[in-house]
């Protein structure tokens, strides 16, 4: 079992996401640590990418801060290596085809198990795409995370037979940002991916309270947030720490009271 | 690697990176495209249209002027300007908006850079009783004010795109963001031959037309093939037009003229091919401009319509294997020539053709007297007039 399955062995997971280097490394490396304490079981490292097509307005401003800030992907991978001298929860990246083409695919993955990280979420790499890296994955035991949408129907069986790590479930259309409601039928696409394949799903896209997060875990195996904490990240700076373990802590808690699994109900 | 042979592959270029969520979407333009192209009722409407509404075939004029003053080859210009809404854009429009229209969908979205493509999408829109929404990056609006005031007028709602560099890139970016909000009732109509499979080989077929007639009039005219075809190129799809026809004539050279902006030694350009490298963006494997890191640069051209840091993956292709040439021509050349034409032959390019025409003027010399080339006049110049005054200090607004 890949060190990514184990996160979601102990029940429902929490996965925070923050964007390397937003507003400095500095800080992301303490948002690791506080998130871990928190009670995070697995976290989501945003590589800065110039131009992130699957982003809302929230992720892309960080993304443009961290890189103004100096943060490049070399810089990234070092701070996750100091990092992972503390935090044991698996950390998986999510990035974009180019900055790991462009930086080597080989060489990319050699970084991952160096530093630490052990898994991939790409947005834009779709099944049909997946050779580009699954390769290199497989040969580096580097989890690629595939991601399911609402608009993927019987897609889903095919993208969850090949699954790695654990499936990302996109809770609706668009791009990543806080939303109000969640419309999509979740329980239907989570049975769609339990029947064709033994592989955990977590919801996310949209999710920024505790009970929308509770709502979703109880759908699936987990709830993504990102939004939601690179927003406080943004208002706050280095001093957003604090704020996101509490916040951290609060959805955890929301999380694993979750406990009523709807779809294994019906 | 030994693989079998990938959909929408040109050589190692091409490919669909895009999110899953928009998977569907362009599976279902494919099917729907597949079908169409050989549909005869689709054929013969878009035949209709691109004769009776655009204005086709466009001429090929012989520029007898030119031709004196630059001593060598005989020079002919493809007169795209002359098609209505002012460039080649509104060929791929017509064919992408009914192509819409059959797939039961009632909104398009596009890109625009310097406003031809918005501004032909918007026509199209309105003829067609489409709903139409344009992104725009807010350096764009305001360099081409002109434009965002006729897609307005068109019925279109634009967007000024402010995120990132706030040029075509961004505008693209912002574009794929809308569709893979809502794609059950709107298309994206992508303006070049680029992004994801099956854009580069839709947006192609419905421009070549272009090649195919400056093949048909130059047989008519000079009873042989023309020895180099020009044509600048951005994203690609004028070029892409012009070239077609010719890749299987190998003695036909295919030159696109990229934009150098201040110069490709500088970092304010726009030469991909010269100064890129392979990467993954905007849906495609191309090449772009990009740092170390794979940051997409902040690329710079004085015509919004090349200030793009990618290129489709056609050419792409076309340029590794060495059946076309690429050449970089600079913001000052580029302007240089679109007075030259203006004054030389009462044609005003516009300032992205003007980069095929400027390095016409250099090439054109070197040739023998009986040998032939085609320039392919993209666009008019109309929108650019207020710019390149600017260019030369003169406000024109005081």
């Amino acid at each position: 079992m890949s060190r990514i399955k184990e996160a979601f062995a102990g029940g429902k997971a929490f996965i925070p996401f923050v964007t390397g280097g937003d507003p400095d490394l500095e800080t992301t490396k303490k948002l690791l640590i506080a998130m871990e304490e928190a009670g995070a079981d697995l976290i989501e490292i945003g590589v800065p990418f110039s131009d992130p097509v699957a982003e809302g307005i929230v992720i892309q401003e960080a993304n443009e801060r961290s890189l103004s800030a100096g943060c490049t992907t070399d810089k990234l991978f070092d701070m996750v290596k100091e990092a992972r001298k503390t935090v044991k929860v698996p950390m998986v990246f999510l990035t974009y085809v180019n900055p790991i083409f462009t930086y080597g695919k080989d060489k990319f993955m050699k970084r991952c198990t160096e530093c630490g990280i052990d898994g991939l979420i790409v947005p834009d790499l779709p099944y049909e795409e997946k050779e580009e890296l699954s390769g290199v994955c497989e040969e580096y035991g580097v989890d690629l995370i595939s991601l399911i949408a609402p608009t993927s129907r019987e897609r889903i069986i095919m993208i969850a037979k090949e699954a790695k790590g654990f499936v990302y479930v996109v809770s609706s259309l668009g791009v990543t940002g806080v939303r109000s409601q969640i419309s999509t039928d979740i329980g239907k696409m989570v049975s769609m991916v339990r029947e064709a394949a033994d592989v955990p799903c977590a919801v996310g896209f949209g999710i920024s309270t505790p009970e929308q997060a509770a709502e979703m875990a109880a759908l699936s195996d987990g709830a993504i947030v990102g939004s939601a904490i690179v927003r406080m990240v943004a208002a706050q700076g280095r001093d957003c720490v604090p704020a996101v373990r509490d916040y951290v802590k609060k959805m955890k808690d929301a999380v694993k009271t979750s406990c009523i699994d709807k779809t294994s109900i019906v | 690697m030994d693989k079998k042979e990938k959909k929408g592959r040109f050589g190692e270029y091409g490919g669909q990176y895009i999110p899953e969520t928009l998977m569907t979407a362009v599976q279902e333009l494919e099917e729907a495209y597949n079908h169409y192209k050989k549909d005869p009722e689709f054929n013969r409407e878009l035949e209709d249209l691109l004769k009776n509404y655009a204005g086709r075939p466009s001429i090929l004029y012989y520029a007898e002027k030119m031709i004196k003053d630059l001593g060598g080859a005989k020079i002919y210009l493809k007169r795209e300007d002359l098609n209505h809404t002012g460039s080649h854009k509104i060929n791929n429009v017509l064919g992408q908006v009914l192509l819409a229209k059959k797939m039961g969908k009632t909104r398009v979205i596009a890109e625009t850079g310097a406003g031809q493509h918005g501004v032909a999408t918007a026509t199209a829109a309105a003829l067609m009783d489409m709903e139409c929404e344009v992104y725009m990056g807010k350096e764009d609006t305001d360099r081409q004010a002109l434009n965002v005031f006729r897609m307005e007028l068109l019925g279109a709602k634009v967007h000024p795109v402010t995120s990132g560099t706030m040029t075509l890139k961004d505008a693209v970016n912002e574009t794929m963001r809308e569709w893979t909000r809502r794609m059950d009732d709107t298309l994206y109509v992508l303006g070049s031959v680029m992004g994801p499979h099956p854009f580069p080989t839709i947006v192609r077929d419905f421009q070549k037309v272009i090649g195919k007639e400056i093949k048909e009039q130059l047989m008519e005219k000079e009873g042989c093939l023309p020895d180099a075809v020009l044509a600048c190129v951005g994203g690609g799809s004028n070029a892409m037009g012009a070239f077609y026809e010719f890749i299987g004539d190998p003695q036909v050279r295919l030159i696109g003229c990229e934009a150098a902006g201040h110069g490709v030694d500088t970092e304010k350009h726009a030469a991909t091919i010269a100064k890129g490298s392979t990467g993954v963006f905007h849906g495609m494997k191309s090449i772009f401009c990009q740092d170390e890191y794979g940051q997409i640069a902040p690329v710079y051209s004085i015509s919004a319509g090349l200030d793009y840091p990618g290129i489709g993956p056609e050419h792409a292709n076309l340029a590794d294997t060495g059946r076309a040439e690429y050449v970089p021509v600079t913001d000052k050349e580029a302007v240089e020539a679109f007075e030259y034409l203006s004054r030389t032959e009462g044609i005003i390019p516009a300032i992205e053709s003007a980069h095929a025409v400027a390095y016409a003027r250099k090439l054109a010399p070197s040739m023998k007297k009986d040998q032939i080339i085609v320039i392919n006049i993209s666009g008019r110049g109309d929108k650019d007039v207020a710019a390149i005054a600017r260019y030369k200090g003169v406000n024109l607004y005081e």
